[in-house]
């Protein structure tokens, strides 16, 4: 067996495996809003991390 | 006296200013926000943006109705008892302040667990543990910090919109595919006519087959999949006997799937799998670009995204319940408070009723009424609390009844043929009597290739390049009128626009700023006394006419009167020293009124002597004049006003010579007279903006909302407009018009490209390569040349 069928099969895994994770991103809704996340991140979170810890515990969100 | 502007909202804070924290506020709400934020480590707020804020309104039993669980059922998005998830509309969202600080909701109450602001829909979609903290105090707290939600009836009905990404797996399906093709097309170009026949290279003839099936096994999702859209669309053209430009494209598609499923399997040739899955990749593009949303704006809005979700019900036994808007039932009592809508309706039993029939008539003025009274759905009640007990059910009011006309129920885009369908059946038929006359001129001189000859034809003219100009042109215009604050609902709007031939105008709020902020004096002179004691008179007084006059009279100083006296629907008196004013209508003043007069006026006499009176006028936009004289050279116009004649002397002089003047006209007359003009072959723009207006938008072959602010809401339409672009709206059909052209230059480009490829085909000398080149690059050039045209089109418009 030639070793091109091994590189085909290795470059058509590698870019499938990119087009599933493109359509999992959509699915998730990444693309939907294309602005906010943009803002997010410039945000400072120190201000998050100092916090104290004696905050009631809120369960966590099951649909996320 | 140097101004400051308040540190929260930014605005004036004119002379009350309320100093905390050695800052300056306008109002207490202002403070208190800022109260709020500082005492909860948020003041990071105000280093994000300054002057982000707004002011709290009062809200006093507004969100009553979010007791009820019912209600709390429907709006929510997730609710298992103890965690609900809620998406929330907040108009007020504009900057990343605001961003940052509904995302911090948690630290202001420990019992949001999340928030997530999608900021293009001005929307936030919060967590919460409904356990301690109810849907209605969590709505209470966020119109405490100035970011009050807009729930109405519209969020009650239709809950879960699915959102529909289709496009954008088709478009990765398509260029993840074309991508991994033109790689495996790679041996063939490089090795054109080498085959192992003739001795080429071993090692591509060896594995060529592999190379073709796996192509092949790449296109078959791109062309079942991707490409469905074009072989429906074709489907129904045919049908309805309609030779629409997807017809050629469907052929095209077919055509090359099969040659080149031929070719591969008795090994012919490559085939053109290069091409196939780049005509379906570029075409889907073209449809991407052409469908930009504005997802902060809807076109789509009808009585129910201005109705509440509930009111207030009177039972039999006096008591007050919050009841749901569509179960209220004929022979109800509501108790409708200020500021409220009145949603079904009505008689009015007990209160004084101001109402605000803007919504319905576009009558600038709102409407006294008296007990006994009819009142009408759609109204706004401008006082005190006031009961009516109603005649119909919801559906079935006055204003709402407009929407049950079959106008609503109509899509305009069905029965609008675009451009490049238009053109679509006369290439479709030329393309076939090409390949039919090539077919039979090879079967005769060389039959073994008159099959080639024929495919070749079909695959080499279809139209994708022509099939691209139109979005791409619309598409970078409607971006373009974006820009300049001009939101087009989609492309198709854009071709319409351009054909337009009459335009039609509402009069209130549409060619007239919404403030009444112009008056004139009428009457004897005041004395300086005397307008100081009117400036401070009516500056207690909360009255919207008091408010305006008092914005527009000079400066006085504060003085504090010895007597003030609201008389509710008929004026306010004031006294200082020994002077007395009194301010309000005719009868209350002592002045019998003798001529008829139609424009609102406000009465003052001082001392028991009438002096005069102020006489409110439509305040026109600027630059109406001009517009209007520029249109009317090629656009027959016409006004259409739910008001009075009160203005009519003043229109004519604004307006040219000649211009037809329709007033009190209901919004069904609108709507009617769109349709006679329509059957009598006119195109017609409507320009309007209120829900009075809204089926003579949806009738029209284009509607245009005018706002002065386009976060709030507009009626149904095409387009929404600035109010302050108004005087623009010519140069914006002007360049319309010539987006039309520049799609026309680009088929002829496109053109041109077809012809060089045709030789290529009709002397069945088409190579795939030929094909591979020749069909991005026509694609190409016609992408940039729309580009360039469209931007330097832009670039015209002021």
């Amino acid at each position: 067996m030639s070793v091109i069928y091994v590189l085909l099969a290795i470059s058509i895994v590698v870019a499938v495996i990119f087009f599933i994770a493109f359509i999992i991103s959509v699915k998730n809704g990444q693309y939907d809003d294309s602005y906010t996340p943009s803002v997010r991140m410039l945000f400072e979170d120190e201000l998050v991390v100092e916090k104290p810890s004696e905050e009631i515990e809120i369960e966590k969100n099951p649909t996320k | 006296m140097d101004t400051s502007n308040c540190y929260h909202c930014g605005d004036d804070c004119g002379k009350k200013v309320i100093q905390f924290d050695e800052k300056d506020f306008c109002c207490n709400g202002c403070k208190t926000v800022y109260e709020i934020f500082s005492t909860n480590d948020l003041s990071y707020y105000y280093d994000l943006q300054s002057a982000a804020g707004a002011t709290p309104k009062a809200i006093e039993g507004k969100y009553d109705f979010l007791d009820t669980a019912a209600i709390v059922e429907k709006l929510t998005e997730f609710n298992d008892g103890n965690l609900q998830i809620v998406n929330l509309y907040i108009p007020h969202i504009h900057c990343s302040s605001c961003i940052w600080v509904l995302e911090n909701l948690n630290k202001l109450n420990p019992f949001v667990s999340n928030s997530q602001v999608d900021f293009p829909k001005k929307t936030v979609r919060i967590s919460y543990n409904s356990s301690s903290l109810s849907l209605k105090e969590l709505v209470l707290l966020l119109a405490r910090i100035g970011y009050e939600p807009y729930i109405s009836l519209d969020d009650y009905d239709n809950k879960k919109k699915s959102v529909d990404r289709s496009l954008i797996y088709k478009l990765g399906v398509a260029g993840f595919a074309f991508g991994n093709v033109m790689f495996l097309s790679f041996p063939d170009y490089f090795d054109l006519s080498t085959s192992a026949s003739s001795g080429g290279e071993f090692w591509l003839n060896e594995y060529q087959r592999l190379f073709r099936w796996l192509m092949f096994g790449f296109s078959l999702p791109v062309v079942f999949y991707a490409g469905r859209d074009y072989f429906t669309s074709a489907y129904k053209g045919i049908r309805s006997n309609i030779l629409n430009i997807d017809v050629p494209i469907a052929l095209g598609i077919v055509v090359l799937f099969l040659r080149s499923t031929i070719d591969i399997t008795f090994d012919l040739g490559p085939g053109f799998f290069d091409s196939l899955t780049g005509l379906i990749f570029f075409l889907l593009l073209g449809k991407f670009f052409q469908q930009k949303t504005y997802s902060f704006l809807s076109f789509e809005r009808d009585y129910k995204s201005y109705f509440p979700i509930a009111v207030t019900r009177i039972t039999s036994e006096g008591k007050e319940e919050t009841t749901q808007v569509h179960d209220i039932k004929r022979g109800d009592r509501l108790l409708i408070r200020n500021e409220e809508l009145i949603p079904v309706d009505g008689i009015l039993i007990n209160g004084n009723a101001r109402i605000d029939y803007s919504f319905v008539t576009g009558e600038s003025e709102a409407v006294r009424k008296e007990s006994g009274d009819k009142v009408f759905a759609g109204g706004k009640q401008l006082q005190s609390a006031i009961e009516i007990e109603t005649l119909k059910s919801v559906s079935q009011s006055y204003l709402t009844q407009l929407w049950s006309n079959s106008v609503f129920q109509q899509d305009k885009s069905t029965h609008f043929q675009t451009l490049t369908d238009s053109i679509g059946k006369r290439f479709t038929i030329t393309v076939l009597s090409i390949a039919t006359i090539a077919t039979a001129f090879w079967l005769y001189y060389d039959p073994s290739k008159a099959m080639n000859v024929f495919t070749a034809v079909l695959i080499i003219a279809c139209p994708c390049a022509i099939s691209l100009a139109a979005p791409f042109t619309l598409g970078n215009m409607l971006r373009i009128f974006g820009r300049k604050k001009f939101y087009l609902k989609d492309t198709q709007t854009i071709e319409r626009l351009a054909q337009i031939d009459t335009a039609i105008f509402d009069k209130t709020g549409t060619i007239t700023t919404s403030q009444k902020s112009v008056a004139t004096y009428e009457g004897m002179p005041l004395s300086q006394e005397e307008e100081s004691l009117l400036k401070n008179t009516i500056r207690a007084s909360n009255h919207p006419l008091s408010r305006s006059l008092y914005d527009m009279l000079s400066e006085q100083n504060i003085v504090t009167l010895d007597d003030y006296e609201e008389h509710l629907g008929k004026g306010v008196e004031g006294s200082k020293d020994n002077n007395h004013i009194k301010v309000g209508s005719a009868d209350f003043v002592g002045e019998q009124q003798s001529e008829e007069n139609l424009n609102t006026t406000v009465h003052i006499s001082s001392n028991a002597t009438y002096k005069g009176k102020y006489v409110f006028h439509n305040e026109y936009r600027k630059g109406v004049s001009k517009l209007f004289d520029e249109m009317s050279e090629t656009i027959k116009l016409a006004i259409l006003s739910g008001d009075n004649e009160g203005e009519k002397s003043r229109l004519e002089k604004l307006l040219p010579k000649l211009t037809p003047l329709y007033f009190n006209q209901k919004p069904e007359h609108k709507l009617e007279f769109i349709k006679s003009l329509q059957e009598q072959d006119k195109k017609v723009l409507m320009v309007g903006d209120g829900l009075n207006d809204a089926g003579a938008l949806a009738q029209s072959n284009v509607g245009v909302a005018i706002s002065e602010n386009v976060n709030v809401f507009s009626p149904a339409c095409d387009g929404i407009l600035d109010a302050s672009k108004f005087q623009q709206l010519y140069q914006y059909i002007i360049a319309s018009k010539k987006a039309m052209i520049i799609i026309k230059l680009s088929f002829v480009l496109s053109l041109l490209y077809n012809l060089v490829g045709l030789y290529f085909a009709v002397t069945g000398q088409l190579q795939p390569v030929i094909a591979a080149i020749l069909m991005p690059l026509s694609s190409i050039s016609v992408v940039a040349f729309t580009t360039v045209m469209t931007n330097f089109l832009g670039k015209k418009i002021k």
